[in-house]
């Protein structure tokens, strides 16, 4: 019923949705002011692959969260392309991703601004080689074929 | 359909069950309530261990699935149960085929004990 709203940005037609329907779809949209969205959607394109998760890579809180950042360790990706953010450290930060991400869970991984998947997904695609092929493809990492074996 | 709980299902597993059967109308549903391996974690110790029903393992197969991508799928499950995480619920693991995913899943991993 509501899929499609939840794919597509909320235009500001809300006064024409009945109020049942309005509920409903604005499930994920209750708190995301356009200023934080605005920073959010900065902060996802701003380097190649960013992660949201709970901790630190050195001090992960959370198992899902140190799942995908052993995962991304696998790839050495350089620094300059690759930003990690700690949701503990900001609250706003925590519920807005949420929001904005029409996701519910940390951790988040993006791509080139582009929502990835949470842990579930990210452990699915690196042990498909799916993970490498999507960071090869934008040029995070250098492609397999290129380095002699 | 399996739940593999040390007791009976509780309010939210319950509730899960029956929106995800109202949704999706699964060939299968096995919901798998892993809540007790976080409960130390730093998280749950500060809600007193959380309520038993924070995490939970789910596996779903259903042909409501068909033609969506992994994450559409998800967002699919998690809208459903958005009530649900506002309320405690803090972490689900899904695993998401339709019947023709599983069907090739289970021919490729069996193939190798012939």
């Amino acid at each position: 019923m509501f899929q499609s709203a939840l794919r597509t940005p909320l235009r500001s037609t809300g006064a024409l949705f009945p109020l049942s329907r309005c509920l409903k779809s604005q499930t994920f949209r209750r708190f995301l002011s356009q200023e934080s969205r605005t920073k959010i959607q900065a902060a996802v394109t701003e380097y190649p692959v960013v992660l949201f998760m709970k901790g630190s890579p050195e001090q992960p809180m959370c198992g899902f969260s140190r799942g995908v950042v052993k995962i991304l360790s696998a790839f050495d990706i350089p620094p300059e392309k690759f930003k990690i953010y700690n949701v503990l450290e900001d609250v706003e930060l925590r519920t807005g991703i949420k929001e904005f991400s029409e996701w519910p869970t940390i951790p988040q991984l993006y791509v080139n601004g582009e929502f990835v998947g949470g842990s579930d997904i990210a452990l699915s695609m690196f042990q498909l080689g799916e993970l490498e092929a999507l960071l090869e493809q934008h040029g995070v990492i250098p492609k397999a074929s290129e380095s002699p074996s | 359909m399996a739940s593999d709980t040390m007791g009976s299902p509780g309010p939210v597993e319950i509730a899960m069950r029956e929106k995800l059967v109202t949704l999706l109308q699964p060939s299968k549903l096995i919901i798998i309530n892993e809540s007790q391996l976080h409960r130390h974690h730093a998280a749950m110790r500060s809600q007193g261990g959380g309520n038993g029903e924070t995490h939970f393992a789910v596996q779903v197969i259903s042909d409501a699935f068909k033609g969506k991508n992994t994450v559409q799928r998800h967002r699919l499950i998690y809208s459903a149960l958005s009530e649900e995480f506002s309320q405690g619920l803090h972490a689900l693991s899904l695993n998401t085929k339709t019947s023709e995913e599983a069907q090739r899943y289970q021919a490729e991993n069996c193939q190798g004990r012939e």
